[in-house]
């Protein structure tokens, strides 16, 4: 077996040509490892041809038998056992491939911006599956549509269903289901249709087309004319229209799923027949609307099932994500097998679930979903093109030039007097009319993919004697759309000046309005007595608040009120952002304005006499609202941290108290900025001592533990620690304010030692004193064991600001 | 009346038919008495926007004790949805008219600004229906909201000088991503529009 003595030399010879730093080495890096991987696959698939394992098995058995009876044969040192490992060891290779090549495309900065990502990734698979064939082995079967529908799909789908931006989903769900059903049966029909009306015409030319009867045609036609989701996506994802257009062709590309599905059983069963009766129609029309609806609904129960599950997942963060996944592909599986519309079950399941899982888990667990579910789609996404480039080589492939040709174009005329035909009816129902720009675009972005490839190869060979013309023609349309409308794509949205899609984020006024808006145009529907589209969302939002909420989601959250929830998300990001930026000793760079709090409160104190208080100048209302909020915060006792196990996670200080120090955060860096403005003291840049995991650690240890840092007595510092919500330094920044009230004695606050409480030089006195309650436990226990733990956004030391107070 | 509005008086001729009763515009309480606002936040707020003498477009402040069906279709006008037909400039006059409406809900005292206060109250209407946890936390996103509002439209500003209140300008500024004039839109019941019934109903 000297088969990967070979390869080593292979190895040897060719690695070290290519550790180049610039561009062409980098190239030819790449250039290599393909090669390489190329070499590799083929070489392995010689190994995966029966003879040779047989061989191989025979051996063995031999040897064995031999060393029964004959002499002892020497110990084997090293040995080579590949059948072993051979199936998972194959796929990985091919996901390893995929991800060479996606990184590829991208360090190639000209070919990414022309070519989209889609057709060069079937290039890849064109070649690789080339070279298989040059070696002369046979090509897996890649494209085996077990294997497609259940492992390359799913993933996709989940990722757009969990991702679908609802609002505008619902506003256009009229449009998007009449492009989806009406659209698709009329792509059907008329494709097909006019497929065998082409037959017959062709009867004296080639015998092959004759035989077409009408139902194979229209089977054929079905399946060729559902826009494809996978497709839509890759294409689309590059080219950044507005939300709209994008929504519709997208949504469509998904709900038609459960028509497809449909139409397709209906002419398989029936084309050994032969007929069609108007009966079976009927059923047909029954079957969808069981197809669809039953689909919608086997994944909303899983949806719901999944967000009660997450409610009570609050002492096992770690395995949060998997329920999501695990309920969602369950979901599909359930719904093939009643052979209702996976896609759809998954949409629904996503959708469904995400409000209220979201409300559930922890940050980590959503970010964790967030890159699985992208890491898992863009791996099968780029999987599903190679393979249809290796399928194309090796599929048996029968070329009728009227057939293809016509086929094609059938595809784009049936589209565009679809979609045209459908739009005219469609704008007298919407508000938002389509134009002949958007109409364009909706046409030209209804691409075919792998889905159609896939039921083309369910086809059996026996029933259906014109399967290969069927495939090669499903290819060719695949091919065409991919490439030709998938490249021209692009220039053309920029030729047409589309809209493309806003990247300006949220604001907390649009949110506001946004609101404001639903509730007014409720309130002016009930007084016109118009039962209209917001009032039924009004209706289905309260019963939401009132029994849906309260079920799946756990503890407090349940009666967040919307806008509640956007505000905490947005100071989140921003808190993120603040750190991110290395403190507050700047705004964060989106905001370059040197606008803060002070410059819109009313200025309701006058200037108090300055030798008492140098306090900056905070308006009672201010100094009572912290004071309030404070106070709130102070009753929550402290989390207690777990001990690292495999099973649970460091208590996340980002959980529960993380949205209303938030908040008081927001007033510290306004009080922070506003401080900074009206004196002249320096600001100390964030101390480059302790890394978040240690100021984690501090959590651990208890409180009272705490020594002063000898630090620089010209610049008194406060240290406001980040990670820890109840961190007693905001209590202590707050302190200063507490002249006059005791009452705030609860949970953890700590009390400055009241020293000199009548005014001296502010500076001193409270330099002294912030010195004294400084951080807590600078000395810390030493690293944690979960140092290793990813935190994207505590990247940067927590915040030193200053304060005389 | 105005052409514009004779469009949607038709419709409403037929609401009020329906209804059979003029006097549904009658007094405040006649339209607080519809028991589907219960439940609306934003109950007196509307109501009161219908009885705003600004909503007339005849350039007065004040009240009204009474409203009739003219000043009803008045305000029912601002919630027309732009066609296809619709030109840019139209549309243009069309979305400054509803953000006039939102405004003038908003600046209660009507002295051309929204203050904080009143921005407060805003804010704290919309989460009125959540008890305390939303009045406490309606006063901090009110006071992020105004922030954002001054630092995007007057970006540096010293320490010492004051935001007054949000303008109509800076209150257009804010708001022009969320395109008002396809959002602000009520579905009239979709009538014919060929027989208009211009003239003043009698009540």
């Amino acid at each position: 077996f000297n088969l990967f003595g070979s390869d080593a030399d292979y190895l040897g010879l060719v690695l070290p040509a290519g550790s180049g730093r610039s561009l062409p080495g980098r190239g030819l890096l790449l250039l290599t490892v393909l090669v390489l991987l190329e070499g590799t696959v083929f070489r392995l698939g010689a190994a995966s041809t029966p003879d040779v394992s047989g061989h191989d098995t025979k051996d063995h058995h031999k040897a064995t038998a031999i060393g029964h009876n004959s002499t002892k044969k020497a110990f084997p040192v090293l040995d080579l056992d590949y059948g072993h490992i051979q199936t998972p060891f194959e796929i990985s290779l091919w996901v390893l491939l995929a991800s060479l090549m996606k990184l590829g495309f991208h360090l190639i900065p000209r070919l990414s911006g022309i070519v989209p990502e889609s057709c060069l990734l079937i290039v890849v698979g064109l070649l690789v599956g080339g070279l298989i064939k040059i070696a002369g082995e046979k090509v897996p079967p890649v494209l085996d549509s077990r294997l497609f529908f259940l492992c390359l799909l799913p993933p996709i789908i989940l990722d757009a269903g969990y991702f679908l931006p609802i609002r505008p989903f619902m506003e256009n769900l009229g449009t998007i289901l009449i492009f989806a059903v009406v659209g698709t049966l009329w792509n059907a029909f008329f494709i097909g249709g006019l497929l065998y009306a082409v037959c017959q015409i062709q009867t004296g030319n080639s015998s092959e087309l004759n035989g077409l009867g009408l139902l194979p045609c229209l089977l054929f036609g079905s399946i060729i004319s559902a826009v494809d989701p996978v497709a839509v996506l890759a294409v689309f994802e590059e080219i950044h229209i507005n939300e709209l257009l994008h929504i519709l062709v997208f949504g469509e590309s998904l709900l038609n799923d459960a028509v497809t599905v449909v139409l397709y059983h209906l002419f398989e069963e029936y084309s050994g027949v032969g007929t069609v009766t108007v009966m079976d129609g009927f059923l047909g029309i029954i079957s969808f609307l069981v197809v669809a609806l039953g689909g919608v609904l086997v994944g909303a129960i899983y949806g719901i099932l999944a967000a009660f599950t997450s409610r009570f997942t609050s002492h096992t963060r770690v395995i949060e994500p998997l329920f999501v996944f695990v309920y969602s592909y369950i979901a599909y599986l359930s719904a093939e097998m009643f052979h209702l519309s996976g896609i759809m079950a998954l949409i629904a399941c996503g959708a469904v679930m995400r409000p209220y899982v979201e409300a559930n888990i922890s940050h980590k667990s959503h970010t964790t979903i967030k890159y699985f579910l992208k890491m898992w789609s863009s791996v099968s996404e780029t999987l599903i093109f190679i393979f249809l480039g290796v399928a194309t080589v090796d599929g048996p492939h029968f070329w009728n030039w009227t057939f293809v040709t016509v086929t094609v174009i059938l595809c784009l005329v049936a589209r565009v007097i679809g979609v045209v035909g459908l739009t005219y009816i469609i704008n007298k129902f919407r508000i938002v009319k389509l134009t002949t720009k958007d109409q364009f675009i909706i046409a030209y972005g209804g691409l075919r993919g792998a889905i159609a490839f896939s039921l083309g190869f369910l086809l059996k060979e026996d029933h259906f004697p014109e399967r290969n013309m069927f495939l090669t023609a499903i290819i060719t349309v695949i091919f065409f759309t991919v490439f030709v409308q998938g490249m021209t794509i692009k220039p053309l949205v920029e030729l047409l000046a589309v809209k493309k899609k806003q990247e300006a984020k949220r604001s907390i006024n649009e949110e506001i309005h946004t609101q404001f808006l639903d509730h007014l145009l409720t309130g002016i529907e009930d007084i016109c007595g118009h039962y209209g589209h917001h009032h039924w969302k009004d209706k289905l939002n309260r019963f939401n608040k009132k029994y849906v909420k309260k079920c799946l989601i756990a503890g407090e959250r349940s009666k967040e009120p919307q806008l509640i929830a956007f505000y905490h998300k947005m100071e989140m990001k921003q808190a993120i952002q603040l750190v991110e930026s290395g403190g507050g000793v700047k705004m964060p760079s989106a905001m370059p304005s040197t606008v803060s709090m002070q410059n819109i409160q009313p200025k309701k104190l006058p200037p108090p006499k300055t030798v008492e208080r140098a306090l900056p100048q905070l308006p009672k209302g201010r100094e009572e609202e912290i004071r309030k909020i404070l106070r709130s915060n102070l009753q929550r006792t402290r989390q207690r941290l777990h001990s690292y196990n495999r099973h649970t996670l460091v208590a996340d200080p980002y959980e529960d108290g993380f949205d209303k120090f938030i908040l008081k955060k927001q007033k510290i860096i306004e009080l922070e900025n506003k401080i900074k403005e009206m004196n002249n003291y320096l600001t100390v840049p964030a101390a480059p001592t302790d890394s978040p995991t240690m100021s984690r650690a501090r959590l651990a240890s208890d409180p009272q533990a705490f020594s002063v840092k000898p630090d620089s007595d010209s610049v008194p510092i406060i240290q406001v620690d980040l990670a820890s919500p109840q961190s007693p330094d905001t209590v202590n920044v707050m302190d200063e304010f507490r002249r006059a009230d005791q009452e705030e004695n609860q949970g953890l606050m700590m009390r400055c030692p009241r020293g000199p409480s009548e005014p001296k030089k502010s500076e001193d006195t409270e330099g002294a004193r912030d010195q004294q309650k400084l951080m807590r436990c600078l000395s810390d226990p030493g690293p944690s064991a979960d140092e290793d733990e990813d935190e994207p956004f505590l990247k940067k030391e927590p915040l030193v600001c200053c304060c005389h107070c | 009346m105005g052409a514009s509005q004779a469009r949607t008086e038709h419709p409403y001729q037929d609401l009020m038919d329906k209804t059979g009763c003029n006097d549904m515009f009658g007094s405040k309480e006649d339209l607080a008495s519809i028991p589907a606002l219960d439940n609306n936040p934003l109950r007196k707020q509307i109501i009161t926007a219908f009885f705003d003498k600004r909503n007339q477009h005849e350039n007065q402040v004040g009240f009204f004790e009474e409203i009739g069906f003219e000043q009803f279709v008045m305000v029912m006008s601002h919630f027309r949805a732009p066609t296809l037909k619709t030109s840019e400039e139209e549309r243009e006059v069309m979305r400054k008219e509803k953000l006039r409406f939102l405004f003038n809900m908003h600046d209660t005292d009507n002295d051309g600004t929204i203050t904080l206060e009143e921005y407060r109250k805003v804010v704290e209407e919309l989460l009125s229906k959540s008890g305390a946890l939303g009045l406490e936390a309606a006063k901090a996103i009110a006071d992020a909201a105004m922030l954002e509002v001054a630092s995007t439209n007057v970006p540096h500003m010293a320490p010492d000088d004051f935001y007054e209140g949000i303008t109509f300008e800076h209150f257009e500024q804010i708001l022009k991503g969320l395109e008002m004039e396809t959002r602000m839109h009520i579905r009239f019941l979709d009538v014919d529009t060929t027989t208009m019934r211009c003239g003043k109903t009698t009540s």
